[in-house]
């Protein structure tokens, strides 16, 4: 197996105990923990340069700017944006998605228009289109999931007609299951929809190559790729944000304002309105260099390794069932086990310094479909190694004992 | 470890095999009440005789051992006893969980489940039946 395991010292956080045992972390596709060079990066910023950006004619102002826009480029070629003035930074995946649906998709969808999205959606993707929903017209279709925890594409064809956005999640945050999105992304242009990749759960594991996919909107999260919480970004294609409207009106993303009316700001400042997150999205520059000296392609070997390994030792659990079969996975794994509740799994876990997550994941349609009210799931990250599964599995055998049920 | 404190036998058996699980009359006012943020769920009917007496209560639901063992204790507590009764029991149990107010009355079994206090992310699963049983009642007093 690939051994990242010399990338845990980088993490203060990882270096403590949880209830007098050493911090298992398996809760990563909620969020990452970060290394020393980003909480740096961030402590830097406000030590030596905390300045506004784009318009002080200050030194510190300068070196704010350049490191924003720094940032910025480095996110652009980490994707393969074909252009850094396509970045957006926002707060979140949930806030490039909500930008979409306020701006381009109420510019441009009519009343009997129609959104494909699928069954296996985060409720960041779902309530935005409810929403637009409440306003207009607008018939939401959905990619069923088969047993497995894949999407079925053999309707795709009929699914898309009429359709004039597909919005899809690149990994599936409780399946772990990677979809097809190149694919998807070909059929759906040449039905005339546009694509959005909810990529939440793929930047931060896989290399992305949004050139390769050619979808129009694509947005994710800093803080579950080592970054801090607050940035987010929406990534769209340049013809495309130019013709949307702004999204909120403020400053920065003016280019001359008089009582009556404004003029816009050319991409990217039209769509980052007032003081943007610049500490953050700094941070997230070095969330970048610090991936991109790993390697995408090494982050996510081992982590398909972690997630074979996982779960062969998972199903040696008697009454343990995985949700989600496909070949095509990440490493988020989600599981129950007969008899002992994922909430009480959760705490008895902690109890032996195991972080993992247990509930419906946001994505609640989803547990209907597999008919649970909720699941526990571990997500593993570069920096969790094999012996750290070994403790999962002790830990859920302790818990059935518990329970009173033989291991 | 406290995780003996939190799940104790009687909690345990209690979460395998509920007791007054299932539904009365349909006739009879129903309460449900769900945790948004875990999805445990509980579905609670009572039936209170001319005299104020509890005279059957059944719930359904799905959820963690200390909501759904919540629920079980919750109506071996109250089943045969006066509203003023059934009152004190609420308020003593809250004091219980919370830390908060007094405890005027034995509460028996209940107290297995003393350990909850200790989880704070998990004091509202012991809590999601007994919210229930007080907005029954509530509605009860109403009508």
């Amino acid at each position: 197996m690939m051994d990242l395991s010399r990338y845990r010292k980088d993490f203060p956080i990882l270096q403590q105990t949880v209830k007098g045992r050493p911090l298992v972390y398996l809760d990563n596709a909620a969020t990452a923990q970060k290394p020393l060079c980003v909480i740096e990066a961030v402590d830097q910023y406000y030590r030596e340069y905390n300045s506004n950006v784009h318009r002080g004619l200050h030194t510190l102002s300068e070196r704010a700017t350049r490191a924003y826009e720094e940032a910025r480029e480095k996110v652009a070629r980490f994707i393969r944006a074909p252009r850094s003035e396509e970045i957006i930074f926002t707060r979140n995946t949930t806030e490039s998605i909500n930008l979409v649906a306020y701006t381009w998709a109420r510019q441009f969808l009519k009343s009997g228009d129609a959104i494909l999205l699928s069954e296996m959606e985060h409720h960041s993707n779902l309530v935005p289109w409810h929403l637009l929903r409440e306003e207009r017209q607008i018939e939401l279709r959905f990619i069923p999931v088969t047993p497995a925890g894949e999407l079925d594409l053999s309707q795709l064809k009929s699914l898309l007609d009429g359709v004039k956005l597909v919005a899809v999640t690149h990994m599936s945050n409780v399946l772990g299951t990677v979809n097809p999105v190149e694919m998807i992304t070909a059929e759906a242009h040449a039905a005339g929809a546009k694509v959005l990749i909810d990529g939440a759960q793929a930047v931060p594991h896989m290399p992305v190559d949004l050139q390769a996919i050619d979808c129009d909107f694509y947005a994710f999260s800093g803080h579950k790729m080592c970054g801090p919480t607050g940035v987010g970004v929406l990534w769209a294609k340049s013809e495309i944000l130019r013709e949307m409207p702004p999204f909120l009106g403020g400053g920065e993303m003016i280019h001359e304002v008089f009582l009556d009316r404004s003029d816009y700001a050319d991409i990217p400042n039209k769509f980052e309105a007032g003081t943007p997150n610049i500490a953050q999205a700094i941070g997230l520059g070095a969330a970048v260099d610090y991936l991109s000296e790993i390697g995408m392609d090494n982050v996510w070997r081992h982590e398909q390794e972690m997630a074979a390994l996982a779960i062969e030792k998972l199903k040696s659990i008697k009454g343990l069932r995985i949700f989600g079969e496909s070949a095509h996975r990440g490493a988020a794994i989600s599981f129950e086990i007969e008899g002992v509740h994922p909430h009480d799994l959760a705490t008895i876990l902690d109890e032996q310094g195991i972080a993992i997550r247990a509930g419906h994941h946001c994505a609640q349609p989803l547990m209907r479909k597999f008919n649970v009210q909720s699941t526990a799931r571990a997500s593993f990250y570069f920096y969790n190694v094999p012996e750290e599964i070994d403790i999962l599995v002790e830990g859920l055998k302790t818990a059935k004992r518990m329970f009173g049920y033989v291991t | 470890m406290s995780l003996d404190a939190l799940y104790q036998e009687i909690i345990l058996e209690h979460y395998k095999n509920p007791r007054n699980f299932g539904k009365l009359d349909e006739s009879r006012a129903k309460a449900h009440y769900e945790n948004p943020s875990c999805g445990d769920q509980i579905d609670l009917q009572i039936l209170i005789n001319d005299d104020n007496v509890v005279e059957d209560i059944r719930f359904q639901g799905r959820g963690c051992a200390i909501s759904q063992a919540s629920a079980s204790l919750m109506t071996e507590a109250v089943k045969g006893k006066r509203l003023d009764e059934v009152e004190k029991i609420i308020e003593s149990f809250t004091s219980l969980m919370t830390g908060e107010g007094e405890i005027t009355v034995e509460l028996g079994d209940l107290e297995a489940l003393e350990g909850v206090k200790k989880f704070p992310v998990r004091v509202k699963c012991a809590m999601l039946s007994w919210t229930a049983l007080k907005s029954l009642l509530e509605r009860e007093k109403k009508s």
